[in-house]
């Protein structure tokens, strides 16, 4: 019985842990499928909504909810400009400029960031309703993983259905298939490619600001989780919605179940894990082929 | 039928004459001996800033020449540290057989994930590169009995050069060491850029479809460019590990990746000589800056790579063309 | 005709789920013939040269070059035995000079393309060779400018002085004169017809102006079928030939 309970909570904590990687990767997914970009500076937009939730929260006492609310938004209008004025002009130009501009935007972030708040991490201080364990038939999850998992399934589910439901929807599907025939179907590329930035901007900055207490904020945010957000999108196909999700879900279980079985090996297995899965389908577990 | 030109075999001369060495090419060579003399208290700075040359160069191989675009480059040059510095500190602190070993463990390295990652391509190639990288940081990080983990690998013993040459704490030998050391493989570099080989990888970076058609194996090509520039960067890694006698685990981590980048693309990409160029110019800018405002130096460098990117492609050395051409052309 | 072909292809077959581009296609190509492969739009023209170079794998059937099977072989095996391909939208070193592209060429046929010591200046026989070709195509006076600052027309010629710098037995050229002005396919067509004369050509080709002049055997592609193979008055005689083929131009 008690290792049945382990596992169960290893197993939800693993789960809470994909949640916050999917939210956050997942923009970067839909980015790189639409518009051909490799954006290596997604993770900022997710540190972003870090340091804006827990600097509401901790400096101006405003609670969890509106506080995340706000910065989705907030960092949703702000990708906008730097998606008009940096980043469009490279659109289907060489990778290496893509990857440096990005690689400048994460060092300046970074250093940014170390200025305005410091070198430590920001500790997220949460209401007392998350602060404790709920029992979960047999197995104990904390109060905080459970929110996150709840807010991840409503919200992974409000985004599917909205792509798939709407007529926005319809046409990011449209784009990422072939942007040449939506731009014949007289698609405007351009509003779109701002909209769907923004999007998964504001999607970045709200996995950010929930899974604050998970991955922790810190100047070095955006460069050290920078693996884990391409993994999961190379995992998970690129220009994909559902894939990134069950490659959030297999990184996010085996994380958990690694760091409790054998910590010692660190993330090391995951990472030796991606190359095995990369080398037996190099466009993803559930790219098109 | 058009006439065929008197100078007929002119693009043919220019053509064979490619690899012919030129003066300008000195230059480099006499910047570094002037600068052993110019400035005597530097040297330590100047034999790490060779040595870093060297890290781009290689980087310039994969990069510049056979077009992958790489972010885990750290991955050889740490592999390279950690494999001088493992031997220094366990007794074998002889620097050119442990240059060597370094050499040829960062190839196996190189050789081996090659295999795996250069099937794939763009983004997926790209997040190998990465992902090969960090399993290695990570690796380092565990096995820290080895490496020393977090606090870095300590008590490493280099023994002198040849048993005469010591490493002093004014860093003279350090200064010629890396010095000729980054010599005789940019001598190895050229020889290899200017081969049949070396323009192939040049084929397959400018259009891959047509270097299959003309019955290239550029798998093969690709993996054996990879290897090669992956034993240089572990060179490097082993000349600063001998030569600053400590091995961090930065030595394999993203930043170090990146930042030799954009070393490269400060001076030029796939010309040999942005690595010349653009090391000396950032590594005297760091340590300028970052006694100043340390936290602060990457804020302006990824100020610097963002303003690169949207104004000055091509570098140093590419604006020293435009430059050039355009001055030719006012005349 | 009990002499190997320089090509034959026997119920060489290809689908991607429903749709089939080569259904059992047998078809021969002698030495040093001029022929030429026509089809309309979707026929499996480009699907036919991916398969016999190799780019693709077929489904079933094979592939034989001067009688020697190569269905197994890969892409550039094919190229080292003489099998060689144009492509439609011209593929060239952008970058890299006239010279060079063709050089490259040269190089690879020689088997010095993995030399990583000798300069390519030291292996001067091979850029000789490749200027050589360069000169009865008109290219010599543009050797040493950039592909990508050529005319359309003259990247056409350079495709085709790589192609030669393979030293093909077998050339396939995928409509050689495509986006090309009008103006200009005059010197393309006068470079196919001063082709050497053991080289088998076949041309794949809409134009069927071109395909006439040029070609001395037709074979015509519809639905991965042969519909159709003769002489070219033959098959301007053919009743089904007339009704899908050239129907569909009169209808363009």
């Amino acid at each position: 019985m008690n290792g049945i309970a382990a596992a169960l909570g290893v197993g939800l904590h693993g789960l809470a842990f994909a949640m916050v990687l999917y939210l956050i990767s997942v923009g970067l997914s839909v980015t790189m499928g639409m518009m051909g970009f490799v954006n290596l500076a997604h993770g900022v937009f997710a540190m972003a909504g870090g340091y804006i939730v827990t600097n509401l929260i901790n400096r101006y006492g405003v609670s969890l909810p509106p506080a995340i609310a706000m910065a989705a938004v907030a960092v949703a209008v702000l990708s906008l400009p730097i998606e008009r004025l940096l980043y469009r002009r490279l659109y289907g130009g060489d990778e290496l400029d893509q990857v440096l501009l990005t690689m400048g935007l994460v060092f300046m972030s970074g250093a940014a960031a170390q200025y305005l708040f410091g070198a430590l991490q920001q500790p997220l201080r949460l209401p007392p309703a998350l602060s404790g364990g709920l029992r979960v038939g047999i197995a104990e999850v904390s109060a905080y993983d459970a929110m996150l998992i709840v807010c991840g399934v409503v919200l992974v589910t409000g985004l599917w259905l909205g792509v798939e439901r709407s007529r926005f929807g319809a046409k990011i599907r449209a784009a990422v298939d072939n942007l040449r025939m939506a731009q014949s179907l007289g698609i405007d590329t351009s509003r779109l490619f701002s909209l769907t930035f923004a999007l998964g901007s504001g999607l970045a900055a709200l996995g950010g600001g929930l899974g604050a207490a998970l991955i922790t904020i810190s100047p070095g945010y955006a460069l050290d989780n920078l693996v884990y957000f391409l993994v999961v999108v190379a995992l998970g196909g690129l220009g994909n919605i559902r894939g990134p999700f069950f490659a959030a879900l297999l990184i996010g279980l085996a994380d958990s179940a690694c760091k409790y079985l054998i910590p010692q090996f660190g993330a090391f297995l995951i990472y030796a894990m991606t190359m095995a899965i990369l080398l037996w389908r190099p466009r993803g577990l559930f790219g098109r082929v | 039928m058009p006439a065929v030109p008197t100078d007929a075999s002119a693009a043919i001369t220019a053509h064979v004459w490619r690899h012919r060495y030129r003066a300008h090419e000195a230059l480099p060579w006499a910047v570094a001996l002037a600068a052993y003399f110019a400035f005597p208290n530097y040297l330590p700075l100047a034999a790490q800033t060779l040595a870093t040359i060297l890290f781009a160069l290689s980087a310039d191989l994969v990069l510049g020449y056979a077009g992958i675009v790489t972010l885990g480059q750290a991955a050889f040059f740490g592999t390279g540290a950690y494999t001088a510095g493992i031997l220094a500190a366990h007794g074998w602190g002889e620097p050119l057989s442990g240059l060597l070993a370094a050499a040829v463990v960062a190839a196996a390295v190189g050789l081996l994930s090659g295999l795996i990652i250069l099937r794939s391509s763009g983004l997926t190639l790209l997040m190998q590169t990465l992902v090969v990288a960090a399993l290695l940081h990570e690796a380092a990080n565990k096995a820290s009995a080895i490496t020393g983990g977090d606090d870095g690998l300590q008590g490493m013993q280099v023994w002198p050069i040849f048993g005469r040459f010591e490493f002093g704490l004014f860093g003279r030998t350090s200064f010629f060491y890396c010095l000729i050391v980054l010599f005789l493989c940019w001598l190895g570099v050229r020889r290899l850029v200017h081969s049949p080989f070396g323009r192939s990888l040049t084929g397959i970076r400018e259009n891959v479809v047509r270097m299959h058609a003309i019955g290239a194996p550029v798998f093969v090509r690709r993996l054996v460019v990879y290897t090669i520039s992956a034993g240089l960067a572990g060179i490097s890694g082993a000349l600063i590990a001998q030569t600053t006698g400590f091995v961090g685990l930065d030595s394999l981590s993203l930043e170090r990746s990146g930042t030799v980048l954009i070393m490269l693309i400060i001076g030029g990409v796939g010309r040999l000589y942005g690595a010349f160029v653009g090391v000396p110019l950032y590594m005297v800018a760091q340590d300028r800056f970052s006694s100043i405002e340390p936290v602060y130096w990457y804020f302006w460098i990824g100020l610097l790579m963002v303003l690169l990117v949207s104004f000055a492609r091509g570098g140093v050395l590419g604006l020293c063309d435009r430059l050039w051409r355009r001055a030719r052309g006012r005349r | 005709m009990s002499a190997a072909a320089a090509l034959e292809t026997r119920r060489l077959s290809k689908s991607f789920g429903a749709l089939t581009v080569a259904n059992g296609i047998d078809f021969r190509l002698e030495r040093g013939a001029r022929q030429a492969l026509i089809g309309p739009n979707g026929a499996g023209k480009t699907s036919f040269v991916n398969l016999v170079t190799g780019a693709l794998a077929p489904d079933a059937g094979h592939i034989h070059l001067d009688g020697a099977e190569i269905t197994a072989l890969a892409q550039a095996a094919r190229v080292k035995r003489g099998l060689v391909r144009t492509f439609q939208v011209t593929q060239l070193f952008r970058g890299l000079s006239v010279l060079e592209n063709v050089t490259l060429a040269v190089c690879e046929r020689r088997g010095i393309g993995g030399d990583m010591w000798r300069p390519v200046g030291r292996h001067r026989e091979a850029v000789e060779e490749a200027y050589a070709l360069l000169e009865p195509l008109g290219l010599a006076a543009d050797a040493a400018r950039p592909v990508a600052t050529l005319a359309y027309g003259h990247q056409r010629l350079v495709e085709i002085a790589i192609a030669l710098g393979l030293a093909p037995k077998v050339l396939l050229l995928d409509e050689p004169a495509a986006g090309v002005p009008s103006g200009e396919t005059g010197r393309i067509i006068a470079a196919v017809e001063s082709l050497p004369a053991d080289i088998a050509a076949l041309i794949i080709e809409h134009d069927i102006d071109l395909v006439f002049r040029l070609a001395q055997r037709i074979t015509v592609l519809v639905q991965g079928r042969v519909l159709a193979e003769g002489a070219p008055e033959q098959i301007a005689a053919d009743q089904a030939v007339r009704r899908v083929y050239l129907g569909e131009r009169d209808r363009r």
